[in-house]
């Protein structure tokens, strides 16, 4: 078991704010079923939830993190029962995590918190949030007040996703410029 | 063609402030060159083996006489000299700075261009017909159903990471000349029984190292769904293509492996959840983007011209020119003329800024100002007058983007491949001019009549090796370069995956290679059969038989051991 401060910070609602969550990820030799889970606020693997679930419930809080294999439907009956909901990034540039963000908020009604943990920098923030997520556990090692002007670098999008439920076409009047 | 609005305008100019940010701090160490790669692909940036090559979109295949000038701008402010026509429709140059990046990008937007998305695991720039909308079979013009594709699909924010890159390609006329057969997705625009407009949707489609056909998963979707469809797609690749191995990532290996019927069934299923949705498009929108692609101001014209005629009668060159070169036109009096970016000695679809600048003005003085590129690598100037063909013969003539080879043999796709590529196994700009020379008659290649030649330095199959009636691939073999050939691929209608002959040759011996195979097409052709006909009929065995039957001088004299296979 490897209990990781993500990082004392995250950026949630496009602020930087403590946090006091951990991620409990297991390690080799640990087991689903046996791994010793720590008091306070854990986010658990999908696994863990399926295996300790009847400990788990008797928690005041307990937030749960999906791989990014997993599909957002094996959570769909038991989202009332997270404080939160994380989905893992093992590397940036795997992007199934942005299809499961979109599951959840759009098919599922997911609506409390949505965290992008792992592989979390700057440059992939704003198509996060496009997707869902509205919180990010930036990679420690970056500077998360840095990373926090990625939510911010385009200012129109054309295509609908959870943030944005009209495309331009429909939102806006749009017109040629005078042809020179 | 298609003008930004302000929208358009923002969000590129957003681009160019995020991506100079982005070298920035690169620059600065920031972020290393692993955080750095992903980012500079999705803006058409690579590292290639002497310099960082930069591919500049360009939608659909269509220019303006201003885009084409920054391009002459570009090559000589930022290249050295000359860009590099692409087989997705758009211009790379290869000498660029990563310094000067954004400095360049912010100069293209000046004149409504970028390159978001021409590189990296996203939806690539849609590519079409670059007869749109001149075509004489055409059915509808396919280009407001990619500039509505081009917006959808720019910084999608679901599909930026995708397993492997995708492309998309539109054809709307009888004839595909947009090779939609190997995209991950084509589409026709066709119309039903009842006359609506809707599109035939083809997914898993591909060259590189599993050349597939693509498989029909929708016979009819009526034109307003495009866009919730196109998603429906994306989002079943997204969450169940293969990340494990880049070679088996790309959409045709999971369509393959679950089999076109049951991938349509996930899409359909996926595609119930958003169908009519706000996604769906209005007649509105799509009314806002065809206005652009309405036809110039034709002239009323007599289909015939007497000097023209006289002309064509009395110049055997301008003749040969006319029958290659020049193609049929929906408007009487008018024809699109193919401007051949393939002379013999000069590397295929390169071309300089002196040729961009002429090739400006000319559009500007007889094709209302509009360039388009063809995934073939050469220019068109769609609307030009048949009574100005003589002039515009001439002058295209005298800068060397004349040659009257369009579909024929030394008409060759070929990617830079190793003189420029760093993912190349072998060079292929050297064997496409040693064959362009060895068969410089032009009246050698008329006989030959139309053929399609096309080399890739590697798997990747950028020079769209599969689908050449004669294919030529680069192979890497105890570190030296080797070819190998493959025959009866082609593309269009009746596209086919070519098979290759035998064992790879060497550099050396590829002009005799092609030497052989064209003499058994001439021996056994009959009257109205082209290369591709022949070796349909024939079969693969009569023309390998041949080539193999008797050693091939490398070129290098060292007796007989030097004579391999």
């Amino acid at each position: 078991m490897e209990r990781t401060p993500v990082s004392t910070n995250i950026i949630k609602n496009r602020n930087v704010v403590a946090d006091d969550w951990s991620v409990l990820r297991l390690n080799e030799g640990d087991s689903a079923d046996s791994v010793s889970i720590p008091a306070g606020r854990v986010i658990v693997p999908f696994s863990v939830w399926t295996a300790q679930r009847a400990q788990l419930l008797e928690r005041a809080e307990i937030g749960v993190w999906l791989s990014s294999d997993a599909q957002a439907d094996v959570v769909k009956d038991d989202l009332a029962r997270f404080s939160l909901i994380a989905v893992d990034f093992p590397k940036f540039t795997d992007g199934r995590g942005y299809s499961i963000a979109y599951n959840l908020r759009t098919r599922l009604g997911y609506n409390g918190e949505l965290r992008a943990i792992g592989d979390v920098l700057r440059d992939q923030l704003f198509y996060m949030q496009r997707v869902g997520f509205n919180a990010f556990a930036v990679r420690a090692d970056k500077d998360i007040n840095d990373a926090l002007k990625g939510l911010t670098d385009f200012s129109e999008k054309y295509q609908t996703s959870w943030d944005e439920k009209t495309p331009l076409f429909r939102r806006v009047q749009r017109q040629a410029l005078a042809q020179d | 063609m298609y003008r930004y609005d302000q929208y358009d305008h923002l969000i590129v100019k957003e681009r160019v402030a995020q991506y100079r940010d982005q070298v920035r701090r690169r620059l600065a160490d920031e972020l290393t060159e692993e955080e750095f790669l992903p980012l500079r692909l999705q803006n058409g940036l690579y590292m290639q083996r002497h310099a960082y090559m930069l591919r500049i979109a360009v939608p659909y295949g269509m220019l303006s006489s201003p885009q084409v000038r920054m391009f002459a701008h570009i090559a000589r402010k930022y290249d050295r000299g000359y860009g590099h026509l692409t087989t997705r429709q758009n211009i790379q140059f290869n000498w660029i700075n990563l310094e000067q990046s954004p400095d360049i990008l912010a100069e293209l937007a000046t004149v409504e261009m970028h390159a978001i998305q021409t590189s990296g695991n996203c939806i690539r720039n849609t590519t079409s017909d670059e007869l749109a909308g001149v075509a004489a079979d055409e059915i509808i013009d396919p280009r407001p159903y990619a500039e509505i594709i081009r917006e959808w699909s720019t910084f999608h924010p679901e599909f930026a990471f995708l397993p492997r890159k995708f492309k998309i390609a539109i054809s709307g006329a009888e004839q595909d000349r947009a090779a939609t057969a190997v995209h991950d997705i084509g589409l026709h625009v066709v119309k039903n029984a009842e006359g609506e407009v809707g599109f035939r949707v083809l997914v898993g489609g591909g060259m590189g190292r599993t050349p597939i056909i693509g498989s029909v998963i929708r016979e009819f979707l009526p034109w307003q769904h495009a866009l919730t469809y196109l998603e429906a797609i994306l989002r079943v690749y997204n969450q169940h293509g293969r990340r494990d191995n880049k070679y088996k990532a790309r959409i045709k290996i999971l369509v393959k492996a679950l089999s076109a019927e049951e991938f349509a069934r996930q899409v359909e299923a996926e595609w119930l959840d958003i169908k009519d949705g706000p996604a769906t498009l209005t007649a509105e929108e799509l009314q806002r983007i065809a206005q652009y692609f309405t036809p110039p101001p034709y002239e009323t014209l007599p289909a015939g011209d007497a000097a023209f005629e006289a002309h064509k009668a009395d110049n055997k060159a301008f003749a040969n020119w006319l029958k290659r070169n020049v193609k049929a036109h929906k408007v009487s009096g008018y024809a699109a003329v193919i401007l051949s970016v393939k002379k013999t000695g000069v590397p295929p679809g390169d071309i300089t800024a002196a040729q961009l600048d002429f090739v400006a003005d000319l559009a500007d003085q007889h094709s209302f100002g509009e360039v388009r590129v063809t995934h073939e690598q050469n220019l068109v100037l769609a609307d030009v007058k048949i009574s100005e063909l003589f002039a515009v013969w001439q002058a295209v003539k005298a800068q060397g983007l004349a040659t009257p080879n369009i579909g024929l043999l030394t008409d060759i796709i070929c990617c830079p491949g190793g003189d420029f590529c760093s993912l190349a196994n072998a060079k292929s700009i050297p064997i496409a001019q040693a064959i362009a020379e060895k068969f410089d008659n032009l009246d050698f290649q008329h006989d030959i009549g139309d053929i399609e030649l096309n080399i890739s330095g590697c798997i990747n199959a950028c020079g769209h090796h599969h689908v050449g009636n004669i294919g030529i691939l680069g192979v890497d073999k105890d570190g030296s370069e080797w070819y190998q050939v493959s025959i009866g691929g082609a593309q269009g209608n009746s596209t086919s995956i070519g098979k290759i002959i035998g064992p790879s040759f060497s550099a050396q011996q590829m002009p005799v290679v092609i030497e052989r195979l064209l003499s058994v097409y001439v021996q056994q052709r009959t009257e109205e059969e082209l290369f591709i006909d022949t070796v349909q009929r024939l079969g693969i065995t009569p023309f390998k038989e041949f080539v193999y039957a008797s050693p091939i001088p490398t070129g290098y004299t060292h007796g007989e051991d030097a004579c391999v296979y």
